[in-house]
């Protein structure tokens, strides 16, 4: 029984999976589990994990969830280049700072954005009211700008001079609200040449196949969500409104 | 110069960070920063840590932030038991697991159940409604069934059969609404046990010593207006 990657692309932290994995030539089955189907909350899921999010890595009879847990074990299980996680105490301290940080001051901020500009929108019928739109902007534009400041600063990647785990986690976060046509790359050349220097490290091939299923979310017809998960979801929204 | 730790104990990341160096024998420089003070909002302290948040830990020139990443920094550097963070591939992901998840769900649930049932409305005076309270107290349940049914089950400790970051985080994470005076162990017997082995694991007199501060949280005297200004923004975008 080969490694097994349960993922759904629409999710930044499964695309870092993903395409860690493809980049390091690590052979994996891609077990697609819709996540506009709400198929996260399938019996057959849960059971896989009871925590009922993406991505989960089942190797054998170890399964794992997390994405940030998910790529060291890869990396270390699968000894990637070291530039991914240098074993440079103070280099490796950087990305494990910034991946602890980014759960809080990148993720979710940039999936607000995503709901608040779309998704909302589309499932509920109705507009988030533009104080709350206007505040959480707010808060992304900070969030960017400590980036910029201290972890990307005058390097050409975080770590210096070659694409690390942190990079590779950081930009499909930052790719999140692209699906609702909010580009966070438009207000800061800096931001933007990081952005495209870390697409041609991946390869631009494998960065937008990735990314097709986030780039046509608009595309998705939400009449077809079944009731039980909308509900579910209407629920969630109530945070945002 | 040697290791320097900017720690308020008010702080859960920072309890986990300070026993952990005091358990290990690590050497290092006490710098008190005050939050309820707003000494975090310092530039002296932002020349430390530019994110304005404890701990921070000074290395020289070197300097961090994260108690994740401070966690494995000292690991590293220092050279701790393996059971700490194992070198067995497994193990270590099982740490690396829990430290990842409990950002944006224990570590969230037990610092809002502080604010909104205590720091708030006593140190802050702005009052929380009962249904928010209730909500957030709601919250942390779920979050305290997921610990232990998914992360604990019928284990020793969190990661395995020793203790490792993982528990250390988590614990000085429960102690902050048990500083509210929220009985979180009540009624959650393996819960209570596991509390039982990472106490004696760490050593009572250094967690009871580690823990002083928070469990006097519901007495902190109300604060002044112009601190209650500079504090209320960083307070509300911590708690959202």
């Amino acid at each position: 029984m080969s490694l097994e990657l349960y993922m759904d692309l629409l999710s930044a932290p499964c695309r870092a999976v993903y395409i860690f994995a493809r980049k390091n030539g690590i052979p994996f089955d891609f077990q697609f589990v819709d996540l506009l189907k709400g198929h996260h909350h399938s019996r057959e899921y849960i059971k896989i994990n009871p925590l009922r999010k993406l991505p989960s890595l089942k190797d054998g009879k170890f399964v794992l969830s997390e994405s940030v847990a998910i790529l060291f074990y890869l990396c270390r299980k699968y000894s990637a280049p070291s530039h991914w996680y240098p074993p440079d105490l103070h280099t490796r301290a950087r990305i494990d700072e910034f991946m602890a940080w980014q759960h809080t001051a990148i993720q979710l901020p940039m999936n607000k954005i995503l709901w608040i500009k779309l998704l909302i929108p589309m499932i509920t019928g109705e507009e988030v009211p533009a104080e709350k739109t206007e505040q959480m902007l707010e808060e992304v534009k900070k969030s960017l700008h400590l980036f910029e400041e201290k972890f990307l600063q005058d390097r050409m990647f975080i770590t210096g001079d070659q694409i690390s785990l942190a990079d590779l986690v950081a930009l499909v976060e930052m790719m999140q609200p692209m699906a609702s046509n909010h580009n966070i790359f438009l207000n800061s050349a800096k931001l933007a040449e990081w952005r495209m220097r870390v697409e041609l490290s991946i390869g631009s091939g494998l960065f937008w196949e990735a990314h097709e299923r986030l780039m046509k979310l608009t595309e998705w017809d939400c009449s077809t969500l079944d009731p039980v998960v909308k509900e579910r979801i209407c629920e969630f929204l109530q945070k945002y409104k | 110069m040697g290791l320097e730790l900017y720690l308020d104990l008010l702080s859960q990341p920072c309890r986990a960070v300070y026993i952990f160096a005091k358990k290990s024998g690590i050497p290092f420089e006490l710098r008190a920063v005050e939050l309820l003070k707003g000494q975090h909002l310092s530039d002296a302290f932002a020349q430390v840590n530019p994110l304005k948040k404890v701990p921070a830990l000074k290395d020289g020139d070197f300097t961090l932030s994260e108690s994740v990443a401070i966690l494995l920094y000292l690991t590293r550097k220092y050279e701790v038991p393996d059971h700490w963070y194992p070198q067995d591939l497994q193990a270590r992901a099982r740490v690396d697991e829990y430290l990842a998840w409990q950002h944006t769900t224990l570590r969230r649930n037990c610092l809002r159940a502080l604010w909104h049932k205590v720091m708030l409305p006593v140190f802050l005076g702005e009052p929380v409604s009962p249904q928010m309270l209730a909500a957030t107290l709601a919250e942390l349940d779920e979050t305290l069934q997921l610990l232990e049914d998914k992360f604990l089950q019928n284990k020793a400790f969190l990661a395995g059969p020793g203790i490792s970051l993982a528990d250390l985080v988590a614990i000085t994470e429960l102690m902050h609404p048990m500083g509210a005076g929220c009985q979180v162990f009540k009624g959650r017997p393996k819960l209570a046990a596991w509390r039982q082995h990472v106490e004696a694991a760490v050593g009572e007199e250094l967690f009871q010593e580690a823990h002083e501060v928070i469990l006097k949280a519901k007495d902190s005297p109300p604060t002044n207006p112009t601190i209650k200004q500079k504090l209320m923004p960083g307070v509300l975008a911590m708690i959202q």
